[in-house]
């Protein structure tokens, strides 16, 4: 594993950013994770710190105090140059069921025309890729995913909709995802995921963390209201497996 | 209980905050004036998280169903309590069956209303703030019920405090953002010199202004946000995210306001003019 060039920046009085290279590089990815679990095990007391992982930055936010930036900075550094290469952070593939039943891909024929492909070509290809998670935002539970593969770029719509339905998963340029609530919202949506990506009631509400993977596979309008069902109540048992570093 | 008879334009329950699901994407809410919020929790003896109501615009009307003792903060809203004024930052003694009533906005946008004790609504994840969809509803509305506990017999340390408003704070104080050197002299130029008009476009989540500054075209990674975060969009328009805001972003950060001047922007409304000074301390 190589080691990068980082830079320190001051956010405010409570936040410090480290970033890393402006690149959307999984090996990026991986050596922030594992710098943060080298930190929130040996250098950070983890009740004081939020660390916020995305794409290229690892954002540090002190809720009570203001953060001492020169000497912060410092110790960010050397953490950075001892934080060894060789620890595996465990990462997860998840696999998540999609139905692209017409009621719920209510974008795919357009898509089709736009792509000149065949609906199920495109299910087959929506499906054939694991995605990696480079960030979570914009909404609780939004997974913004990375390894779409090109022949599935297609631009966002020219007019967003003003309600797009929880769950809906969508293609829009460079990124496909599941919007997690309902909201307004620009996507083609290819189909629904019926498995709640935030859910209040558990203990941790949202199994997916940055770094993880994604793969979808296609399930029938009818195996779609029974794990719609089995989600909700949160018995549906989600298939996941560690990915090797 | 506390009966919301008329619950005026946008009253919420907010607490010191919801924190630690910022990486899984949870905005970390409460109150947008967090000074003023925790100074009529202070009158009260109440810890810092508890919970009040953050009142925004026009007021409600409310009625206790037990004895309790309350304390108002914020923006001035002509309060009664059984149509006898009621001034900020002084201990009241309520007893079941009074009224509380708001009338004209004289200064700032959002008054909050202290209990002893703080409000009892549910807890979700760690916070009783209201953040939809996290809990059902972003707001209060005619007819809800806050639960609290009731409470006698309380002697306060310090009855009343005279506090200069909080809106009338003068500059906003802003530290370099993440992308603040991407910014031209143009650019800042502009920025420190001109005034900056409070857009419609304004809410929990973030702050429009009215004027823009020049556009550019830096592109960046989506990467964390934080309330006071001053965002600049490739058309130029500056967003202040606030308590309710995205946890990330991918316009430029080119400020980030301070604590004490998110409070201050929080007092400000559709109209109102600001400025901005840089704060140099690194």
């Amino acid at each position: 594993m190589s080691t990068y060039t980082i830079s320190i920046k001051p956010f405010g009085a409570h936040a410090v950013i480290v970033e890393w290279p402006m690149e959307v590089e999984e090996a990026i990815l991986y050596d922030i994770l594992q710098y943060l679990q080298h930190l929130k095990a040996h250098c950070l007391a983890q009740e004081d710190w939020e660390l916020i992982p995305a794409y290229n930055s690892l954002t540090f936010v002190h809720r009570e105090t203001p953060i001492d930036f020169e000497n912060f900075s410092q110790h960010l550094k050397e953490w950075y140059a001892n934080k060894g290469e060789t620890q595996d952070v465990p990462r997860f593939l998840w696999r998540l069921p999609v139905c692209y039943d017409k009621a719920f891909g209510i974008d795919l024929s357009e898509v089709s025309d736009r792509l000149g492909k065949s609906i199920s070509e495109i299910i087959t290809l929506h499906t054939q890729h694991t995605y990696t998670v480079y960030g979570i935002g914009f909404l609780p539970g939004f997974m913004y995913l990375g390894g779409l593969p090109q022949s599935l770029e297609v631009a966002r719509r020219t007019t967003p909709r003003l309600l797009v339905e929880k769950g809906s998963v969508g293609l829009a340029s460079k990124q496909t995802g599941i919007y997690p609530q309902d909201s307004p919202g620009g996507w083609n949506i290819i189909g629904n995921c019926p498995i709640p990506m935030f859910n209040i009631n558990k203990d941790d509400p949202c199994f997916v963390s940055v770094g993880d993977k994604i793969q979808f596979y296609a399930i029938s309008r009818a195996e779609y209201d029974l794990h719609k069902i089995e989600g909700e109540v949160g018995i549906f048992q989600l298939e996941k497996r560690l990915v090797d570093a | 209980m506390l009966k919301v008879l008329k619950s005026g334009f946008f009253t919420t329950v907010q607490d010191a905050g919801r924190y630690g699901l910022r990486d899984k994407g949870v905005p970390i809410s409460g109150a947008m004036d967090m000074i003023s919020a925790a100074m009529a929790n202070r009158l009260l003896e109440n810890t810092p998280d508890a919970a009040l109501l953050e009142i925004t615009m026009t007021g409600p009307t409310l009625e206790f169903e037990e004895d309790t003792y309350i304390s108002l903060g914020g923006a001035e809203m002509s309060a009664t309590l059984n149509n006898a004024p009621v001034q900020n930052y002084k201990v009241y003694k309520v007893r079941a069956g009074d009224l509380l009533s708001y009338g004209k906005l004289e200064r700032g946008l959002r008054a909050y209303l202290a209990i002893k004790e703080g409000f009892r609504t549910p807890m979700v994840l760690g916070s009783r703030s209201l953040f939809k969809p996290l809990t059902p509803h972003a707001c209060l509305s005619d007819k809800s019920e806050v639960p609290f506990n009731a409470s006698k017999g309380f002697e306060p340390k310090i009855e009343e405090l005279k506090v200069p408003p909080i809106s009338e704070g003068g500059a906003l104080e802003i530290f370099k953002g993440p992308e603040y050197e991407m910014l031209t002299d143009a650019h800042l130029a502009a920025l420190f010199s001109k005034d900056f008009t409070v857009a419609k476009e304004n809410n929990r989540m973030a702050y429009q202004l009215e004027e823009t500054l020049v556009g550019h075209h830096m592109a960046m990674l989506t990467s964390a946000t934080l309330p006071g975060t001053m965002q600049l969009t490739p058309a130029g328009k500056l967003i202040i995210l606030m308590k309710d805001g995205q946890t990330t972003g991918g316009y430029p950060r080119i400020a980030q306001l301070s604590e004490r001047s998110i409070s201050v922007l929080a007092q400000k409304k559709f109209g109102d003019s600001l400025s901005f000074k840089l704060v140099l301390t690194l």
